[in-house]
Order: C-alpha cells, then structure tokens, then sequence
C-alpha cells in the first residue's frame, strides 16, 4: 500500500476507511446477489426441497430429467433474468439521475418503458414490425426500436441550447403521458386476445426470460458498468453541476452523451425483454446513496447490485403470495415500489426544508 | 511570463457583454483583484478566460501563448475557475470534493488516488482549517464551509492561473483574512496569476497587488490598488463616492459613501 504513515485521525485516514468499508459493501453485495438467486431458483411451483434444487444446481447430469428442467429450464433463467433485468435497470437509473441530476430520473419516469409498451402494442395489435424479418420476435424488436426512440427525442432535447437537466425530466414526463395515451388508443382498438397481451406486456414478466435473452443482458452488463466506471471521476464531477465540473476539465456534453446512449441501451433492452418494470430503477441507485453516498467509483456499481438483488426479491415474492402462482413481477414492484418511492420524496422535501 | 487577455468581445444573443476588453499584462506570482458592479461582465470574463465560454474576438494568452489553441483537458490544467455557486449539495465529503479537483481529468480504471494525491488534499485541509469537517459530506454544511472546500479545490489543483469568482462571499471575517491571505501566499509561492472577483473594496485594497475595475463589458482602470481606487473611475462605476484612508495600523482602508446631490 502507501508509505505515508498519517495520524489516527488524519482526514485520509478517515478517508481510506471509508472507502474500505464501501468496497466490503460491494463485495457483501455481491454474496446477498447469490443468496437471493439461489433464495429464487429454490421457490416456486413445483414444490421441489431445497436439497434437491441446490443439488441440481451443482450436478445437473445426476439429478432426474423432471428436476433438471424445472431448474434448468425453468426456474433458473428467471432467476437470472431477474437479476440482469434488476442489474440493468438500476445501472441505467443511477446513470440517468447523474446525468440529470435528478433522483427521480429513471427508465420508467423519463418514458423509455411506455414508449417501449407502445413499440410492443403497435406489433401485437396491428402486426406491424418496425424492424423487417423481425419474425418472432416482432413485440420484443418494436419495443427496442421504440424505446430507443424515445431516448433518442430526450437525446436530442440535451443538443437544444438552453435545455436544462430539470426540462429534461419534463420531457421526459410529456413523452410518458403521450406513450400512455397512445397505448389506450390501441388497446381500445384491440379485440379480447390482443387486449389481453398488451396488459400482460404492460405489467412486465419475468416468464419472458430464456437463456439466450439472459447471456445478451451479461454481455450488455459487462461492457456498461466498465464504461461507466472509467468516467467515474467525472460523473462525481458532474454532481458539483456543469459549469464546476467544466472548470475541472470535464466535457460535459459529450459526457452526458455518451452515458444517455449508454443508460438508454440499457433501458431499450430490459424493457424489450421482460416488458414494463417500475421503481426499480429508481429505489435500487437511492439505496445506494444511502449506502455509499454520490462517490459514482461506489455509486454505481451498488445501484446496480442493489437493484439486481431488490428485482431478485421481488421475483421470489411475486411466487410466495399464492402459492403455485407467479404474477408479473412489474405488480411486485409497484406495490414494493411504492414505499420506498413515498420515502424517497419525504427525504428530498426535508432536505430542501 | 504573465496571462494577456485582449480585445475580448462576448455577448448573449444580441446582448453584448464584453466589449473589447482588456487586461494588460497580468504578471505571474501577483494577486489582480477585479471589481466591479453586479452585471458587469465579471464572471463571463472567467468562463472566457477558463475556455467555458468562446469568445466571439479577442485573445487570452499565457507567457506569450494564446490559450484557444489547447484541449479543453490542457486547458483547465492551466487555468482553475472558482464558480461562484459553490452551493452543491450532494453526499460527497470535503475530502472527496478536493480530491475530486485532482482527479477529475483522470480517465481509465486506475479508479483509487495515489498517495500523492491524498497527501496535497491532506495539506490544503490543513491549510484552510477544514480538519474537523474533512470527512462530513457538504450537504450538512454551512454555505461559508462549503465555499471554503471549493476554495481547497482551487488550491490543490496547482494550475498555471487561478480564476476565482467572489471565493469570501459567505465567509466570516477571520476566514476572509485568512483565506485571502493563503491566496496570495499560495500566488507567490508557486509564482502563478490569480484573479479574484470581489464586492469588498477594503480586502481588494488590503490583499491584491493590483486592481482592475470593470464596468460594462470593459476594464475602465487597471492599476496598484492605492492609484485606481483614488481614480474617479471607481466612483463613477459605482456611482458612489470612494474616501480612502490609512488606518493606524497602516491598512488602506476604503469608505464607499452615497452622494447627495
């Protein structure tokens, strides 16, 4: 380590053990990840002992053909899914309330998942593929296409001069309106069976989840979170706001830009694979402020352990409240959500009081 | 060796705000302290001189070298603008927040400070007497601590100029004297050009080696503070009038007075 010896109460001293205990917040993180996945794949229909899951888990070719597929097949990649959705969701929410400068910034409350609902919606009712030769995976595909869109009409409200981070959250708030709108349109169009999907796709569902959707959401999780750290310093700087942080030589622009395009990616494909999932993106990084503050070294990488373990949670409970029944995770969500939403409000009216 | 700035023309819209400026040569390891009337053009001038704002004429150089030819990186290496809205309140410590100014054009996954770093944080905590709040975040800090910690940033960056805008607004009078005086010793001493942006004429007085009085986008007097603030100029920018006296203790002391016509 450092040579230097400060005294036992030098601000250094303090700081390393600062640090030191933020990063045994990281790494304690990273076993609860474990446990709540195992906690997951452990629960569910099926009633199968834990015994016989974990021994699944470690020795799939010993276990019968019936408890490898439950496990495998079933339970597994919707434990995954969710920890990835979670992970996803939490990253791009942190990014966006950095860049914004906004804790009430997220996927959901900026417009990204409704305009992903109305991508999906267009495809389900009318059959319409934005993406040609989209084949069966034409709601999936207009759901990316549509909330990329809609990260792209934010993107470029910041390139408009004299557009604040506050306009922004208008923005983003008029484009989730109008996303809403233009979904009941359609649903009011739609016949029973149509109607019936666009309401499943709104609630968000885990039951989505494959192996194929959860190996893409790894690879995305492993090229963002690196890309967001090696901007760690200055997205700290940018909390000072713009002009400190452009006297401390950060680029702010293009720094704005490239974590939108980055937050957005990450947005357009959770939503695309599982659907609308909301306050994750928001409660996940306002844990993690709680937790290691706004240093975005530790900021990030816990809003995305945190949200990964909160959507991993939820997943559970959304197996336990009926027994044998699993309901779309977006209601366990909301309904946890919400507390914590209504805390996080009361925290910022105190703290302006 | 010294920052040039020339025939600086900047406006917003259609309104100008500096009008063909200029400073003169300021002279390295001397302290300029700029005043003038709220909307006169004092904090544009830093962003033009920092390079957050581009002027649409007009140069700024250092040692003879024009500044507009650098990155945006090279150049806040060199020049260190103190904004005045140092209110920021977000769960970042002091300790962060400085040590943020000199981590802050780092790029890469080297993400901890070196010992260097700590150690020039650790001195300029010391320095401005921030050790019994170095590890509470700013949020639950007064509006003067707060300045103070953005004036460490200033003061562990180590830049070739020094730009800051009001850095003693919110603070008391001991910490005005000191931190005016940890200033110019810091100018001296590392023999770089600082400019201050201040509203009290009396510390402008007591601390600069030179004073520039702006008024509507121009330098309307430039020189050693006893000769400008004497020159009618100052009154006539303020609209006031300026009696100037040596206390006993030998410290030019300025009385700023409303005229009655």
């Amino acid at each position: 380590m450092t040579v230097m010896m400060p005294t036992a109460t030098s601000a250094t001293t303090q700081y390393r053990q600062r640090n030191a205990r933020r990063l045994k917040l990281v790494l304690f993180g990273a076993l609860a990840l474990v446990g709540s996945v195992a906690l997951d794949v452990s629960i569910g229909p099926g009633n199968l002992p834990l015994a016989d899951v974990l021994r699944t888990l470690v020795d799939p070719q010993a276990a019968a053909p019936r408890l490898s597929v439950i496990v495998w097949d079933l339970r597994l990649p919707i434990a995954l899914m969710a920890l990835a959705v979670g992970a996803m969701l939490g990253l791009s929410g942190a990014g966006m309330q950095t860049i914004l400068a906004n804790p009430l910034a997220d996927p959901f409350t900026l417009g990204v998942s409704a305009a992903a609902t109305v991508g999906a919606s267009v495809a389900i009712v009318f059959g319409w593929s934005v993406l040609p030769g989209a084949g069966p995976f034409i709601v999936t595909a207009n759901a990316f296409v549509f909330a990329l869109g809609a990260s792209l009409v934010l993107f470029f409200m910041t390139r408009l001069r004299g557009v604040s981070a506050e306009t922004m959250i208008l923005v983003g708030i008029a484009l989730l309106f109008t996303c809403n709108a233009v979904t009941a349109l359609l649903q009011y169009r739609s016949n029973e069976v149509q109607l019936t999907q666009i309401v499943f796709w709104t609630l968000g569902s885990l039951a989505r989840a494959s192996w194929g959707k959860v190996g893409v959401a790894a690879v995305l999780i492993g090229l963002a979170l690196p890309f967001f750290l090696m901007r760690g310093w200055a997205l700290t700087a940018l909390r000072l706001g713009d002009e400190r942080a452009g006297s401390l030589g950060v680029r702010v622009d293009r720094l704005r830009l490239e974590i939108l395009i980055a937050t957005s990616l990450l947005a357009a494909v959770s939503v695309s694979f599982v659907g609308s999932i909301g306050f994750i993106g928001l409660v996940g990084p306002h844990i993690a402020r709680l937790l290691v503050g706004e240093d975005q070294r530790f900021f990030l990488p816990v809003a995305t352990i945190a949200s990964a373990v909160l959507l991993s949670l939820a997943s559970t409970v959304s197996k336990v409240i009926t027994p044998g029944v699993i309901y779309p995770i977006g209601i366990i969500t909301a309904l946890i959500g919400v507390p914590f939403f209504f805390s996080l409000v009361m925290s910022i009216r105190s703290r302006a009081g | 060796m010294a920052l040039a700035i020339r025939d600086l023309d900047f406006r917003y819209g259609s309104t100008p705000i500096l009008c063909g400026l200029g400073t003169g040569e300021l002279p390295r390891g001397e302290l300029a302290a700029l005043v003038g009337p709220n909307g006169s053009g004092k904090s544009t001038l830093f962003r033009c001189a920092a390079g957050l704002l581009r002027p649409r004429a007009g140069s700024v150089s250092l040692d003879g070298r024009d500044l507009a030819g650098l990155s945006q990186r090279e150049r806040a290496r060199r020049v260190f603008y103190l904004s005045q809205d140092t209110e920021a309140r977000v769960a970042l410590s002091v300790f962060d927040i400085i040590l943020l100014a000199r981590k802050s054009l780092h790029r890469g996954f080297a993400l901890a400070a070196s010992a260097a770093d700590t150690h020039a944080v650790e001195a300029v905590i010391a320095e401005l007497g921030l050790g019994p709040f170095a590890s509470r975040d700013i949020a639950t800090l007064s509006g003067g601590q707060r300045q103070l910690a953005a004036i460490g940033q200033a003061l562990v960056r180590e830049p070739d100029v020094l730009l800051l805008d009001e850095p003693t607004s919110a603070l008391d009078v001991r910490r005005q004297l000191d931190v005016m005086a940890t200033i110019r010793e810091a100018t001296r001493r590392r023999g770089i050009v600082t400019v201050t942006a201040i509203h009290d004429l009396s510390l402008a007085a007591r601390f600069a080696d030179r004073v520039l009085v702006m008024n509507a986008g121009q330098i309307a007097q430039a020189g050693s503070p006893e000769k400008v603030l004497a020159h009618p100029a100052v009154s006539q920018t303020y609209a006031v009038g300026v009696h100037l006296e040596r206390s006993a203790r030998g410290t030019l002391l300025v009385e700023p007075y409303i005229q009655v016509p």
